[in-house]
């Protein structure tokens, strides 16, 4: 057993941290929600030049060979300054899938344009009607001569117009909840019969639903093999789930630390309202949801990279369900400890909330995967 | 003991039913029930149909203009007001200054007064808190010196609820400086329009503007507008305390959201199946409609008991906040991934541009967010647990 970072993993959180705390301030990051596009192209080169957009690639495609020890490192620092980069949709989603099912040609064609920063992908999988079941996609990809044609429509797609391509899920052969037949195909985002409407998220991050209409995709863009995309979708997922632990753990850390320090310097009936025990032990409470939710967000890094299905699954519905919680008290107590100020959008703290709150509906809430911890549980006692 | 309410009880509740049947606009309704943003034009609107009606204050007596109803009777009125999507009545005029006024304030003042609120003609909001004075409000500082016939008002209130729009402000100020600190605060009623006053904008986390800073800077006001006596004014706040805490309850909106609620989980799909289907969430379902249950129970309870509210009205501010701030919860969730897109102009009726999942999904989390607030104004939940800890169990 070990917990410790190794030294180069160290080394990138502290100059990470660095780079949030003096380059990425408050002020900076409204100012960048605000401007049309939601994402700011100054950030995204520095973190390619940091090395921690193709970090988790092999080296042969301009990556580092890292993996999901190395996405928790990132996430959390991001989560602790409220970056509304698309780390998660591009690096973590996208370019993870490519790596881990694109053809070679694919890779070498994708992963380096990630890497350096010039490309931005997006996944497009949810569907409207599917809540949180990975299975539930209507959108058809049917094969027309040598190419395919996609009609359907996503949701919740994270930066899905900041996308210059997508990579959609599509039903090719089975009905609306199999897991077979399902198959992935790498769509440019301007191509014909792609409608994409954009919109800004309560969080400051960038949503799109996006409807497909007879989009036409030549059998090169079919990413893996047909009809067997479910497996990889799952996976995906859950690697995309371990991130957004992290980045729940990261904001988590910066809210305990911003409603600290207001309860030390606020003070009603003469002394700071940190005196008042009804109060020290929220903030004790929500310091052991924080590091309860530091184990299990390792706890999903250490299994998202695996293949024993079963495992990792348990192991992310675990941390996205105590994670979720977690996200939830800190959040909500957060901001009444911060009184009145707590509720308006000057506070750090208010948009920590709020990210909070969505990283928890994301792929499935503390519910969805609570449930999932209880079906594995009767299946193994069955 | 009988739980049921009398033929006479709904017999008035089908009259007030029809009567909303017939009076309350369409626009409106739909503007209730889709959550959409409120708006000033709409509540003086619905405020002037209820008083061409004779109800526009169904908690006042019917010497001032009232109904004169009982409090089941304005239970059932707010309860049905709210099912049938009608506008929340602003509460700053017909619910707190109204019941100051009638009991400690004069003659003229009452005359003067009491009819603008009744028809809706004058917008009121509160002016308690200051930026050192919250929870600890006796603190306040926000200074009133007569000299000669009229009061010199400096200092700053804020978090002044829908002040953009008032024409009146019903403030603490500080009159003296001896003693403690409650006794010297007076309860002072400010024309917004006098030179002096700044209201500036606080935007809240959900981006809407709802909230205020007024600054006062040497502001004449008439010294007949000082409500009973001079550094009294404590004791008239306490008062108005306790009506606004039995009025945050709410039982009759939150009905009404249950309702929509339980609607919602049948609407929203969840794979194969309705959301209604899935137990896991059926049960906080169930179990948020039991604590509502025991709310309105508890709030009838309360009401009819001839020793009135005292410091139990603490009760029902906590658990009404609280279901209130479970419902809006629940509602973020049942629309999951569909909430999380912001879309500030889909909050307005005539908006007809894309947007993500339901109509229920659109104002979910805002509303949410928003919603943190029920704990921590009026007293804040933790105040009212240090009331019923020093007030009710003596600790
Ligand atoms: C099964 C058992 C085994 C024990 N074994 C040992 C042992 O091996 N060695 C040993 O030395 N002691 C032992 N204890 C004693 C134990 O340490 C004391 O019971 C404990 O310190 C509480 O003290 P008390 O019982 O006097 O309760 P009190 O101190 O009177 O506390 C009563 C209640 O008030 C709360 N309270 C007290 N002070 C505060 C405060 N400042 N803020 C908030 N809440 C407060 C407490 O949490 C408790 O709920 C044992 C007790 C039990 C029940
Ligand atoms: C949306 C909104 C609308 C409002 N509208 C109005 C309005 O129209 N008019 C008006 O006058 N005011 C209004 N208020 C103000 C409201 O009443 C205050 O926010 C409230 O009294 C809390 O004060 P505060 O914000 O200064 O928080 P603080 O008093 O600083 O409290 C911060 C935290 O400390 C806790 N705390 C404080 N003292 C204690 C204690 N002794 N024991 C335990 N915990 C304690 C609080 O519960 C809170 O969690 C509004 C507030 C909000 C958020």
């Amino acid at each position: 057993m070990n917990f410790d970072l190794t030294e180069e993993q160290q080394m990138l959180s502290d100059s990470l941290r660095r780079f949030v705390t003096n380059e990425y301030s408050f002020e900076k990051r409204g100012e960048i929600i605000q401007s049309g596009h939601g994402t700011d192209p100054a950030t995204w080169s520095a973190l390619a030049e940091m090395g921690l957009l193709g970090f988790t690639f092999p080296e042969d495609y301009d990556g580092l060979g890292g993996n999901a020890i190395d996405t928790l490192v990132v996430m959390e620092n991001l989560g602790r300054g409220l970056v509304v980069e698309p780390y998660l949709a591009t690096v973590v989603l996208a370019g993870g899938l490519i790596r881990d099912a694109g053809s070679e040609a694919q890779k070498a064609d994708i992963l380096p344009g990630i890497a350096s920063g010039e490309r931005l992908l997006a996944l497009a999988h949810s569907e409207p009607g599917a809540r949180y079941n990975l299975s539930h996609v209507q959108t058809t990809a049917r094969k027309d001569g040598d190419q395919f044609l996609i009609s359907g429509q996503k949701t919740a797609v994270l930066h899905g117009s900041q996308a210059s391509q997508l990579i959609v899920s599509a039903r090719t052969r089975g009905n609306v909840n199999e897991e077979s037949g399902l198959s992935l195909f790498l769509v440019d985002r301007h191509a014909n019969g792609v409608t994409v409407d954009d919109f800004a998220t309560h969080d400051g991050h960038r949503t799109a639903e996006i409807s497909f209409s007879k989009v036409a995709v030549s059998a090169d863009n079919l990413i893996g093999t047909l009809d067997n995309a479910f497996p990889i979708i799952e996976k995906t997922v859950d690697l995309g789930i371990a991130a957004l632990c992290a980045e729940a753990v990261g904001a988590m850390e910066a809210m305990n630390a911003a409603t600290l320090e207001y309860i030390k310097t606020r003070k009603q009936f003469g002394v700071p309202i940190g005196k008042f025990q009804a109060l020290q032990h929220r903030m004790a409470d929500m310091f052991i949801h924080t590091e309860q939710a530091r184990t299990m967000a390792i706890l999903a890094a250490s299994e998202a990279d695996s293949d024993d299905r079963a495992r990792r699954r348990e192991a992310i519905s675990m941390a996205k369900t105590l994670v979720g919680q977690a996200a939830r008290y800190v959040g909500q107590e957060g901001v009444q400890l911060h009184g009145g100020m707590g509720v308006t959008d000057e506070m750090f703290a208010a948009h920590l909330f709020k990210r909070l709150t969505l990283i928890n509906l994301l792929f499935g809430d503390a519910d969805h995967h609570l449930a999932q911890v209880s079906d594995g549980l009767l299946a193994k006692t069955a | 003991m009988d739980l049921n309410y009398t033929p006479e009880q709904e017999a008035f509740r089908a009259e007030v039913r029809q009567f909303l049947d017939d009076n309350l606009p369409d626009d409106i309704r739909e503007r209730v029930q889709k959550r959409l943003r409120p708006d000033k034009a709409m509540t003086e609107r619905w405020q002037k149909i209820l008083f061409d009606q004779g109800w526009g204050a169904s908690t006042w007596p019917k010497e001032f203009g009232g109904t004169g109803w009982d409090p089941i009777q304005q239970i059932i009125f707010e309860e049905e007001c709210a099912l049938a999507g009608a506008p929340r009545q602003l509460d700053f005029g017909l619910r707190m200054v109204a019941p100051v006024i009638m009991t400690f304030g004069n003659d003229a003042q009452k005359q003067r007064f009491l009819p603008g609120i009744l028809s809706g003609e004058d917008w009121w909001c509160q002016g308690y808190s200051e930026p050192g004075a919250g929870s600890d409000l006796a603190s306040l500082r926000t200074s009133a010196k007569l000299e000669g016939d009229h009061y010199v008002v400096n200092g700053q209130k804020t978090w002044t609820t829908l002040g953009q729009h008032a024409d009146w402000i019903f403030c603490l100020v500080r009159t003296s400086t001896e003693g403690k600190p409650q006794q010297g605060i007076s309860f002072l009623l400010i024309d917004m329009n006098t030179p002096g006053i700044e209201v500036r904008p606080i935007i809240m986390l959900d981006g809407e503007h709802e909230i205020n800073e007024v600054y006062f800077d040497n502001v004449k006001v008439p010294a007949e507008n000082l409500i009973g006596e001079e550094n009294q004014g404590w004791t008239y706040a306490k008062f108005l305390l306790g009506h606004e805490r039995t009025g945050l309850a709410n039982v009759g909106q939150w009905k009404a959201l249950m309702k929509r609620l339980k609607a919602v989980a049948r609407e929203e799909q969840d794979g194969q199946r309705p959301l209604i289907e899935n137990t896991r969430f059926r049960d906080r379902l169930a179990q948020l409609d039991m604590e509502l249950r025991a709310l309105e129970l508890t709030v009838l309870r309360v009401l009819t008991d001839k020793r009135g509210p005292g410091p139990q009205a603490s009760i029902l501010k906590i658990r009404g906040t609280e279901i209130g701030q479970q419902l809006f919860e629940m509602l973020m969730e049942a629309t999951g991934q569909d909430a999380i897109a912001h879309i500030p102009d889909a909050l307005e009726l005539d908006y007809n541009g894309p947007r993500s999942g339901s109509i229920d999904a659109t104002p979910a989390a805002g509303d949410y967010f928003n919603m943190r607030k029920l704990s921590i104004f009026g007293g804040s939940n933790e105040i009212q647990r240090n009331i019923i800890a020093q007030l009710v169990l003596g600790l």
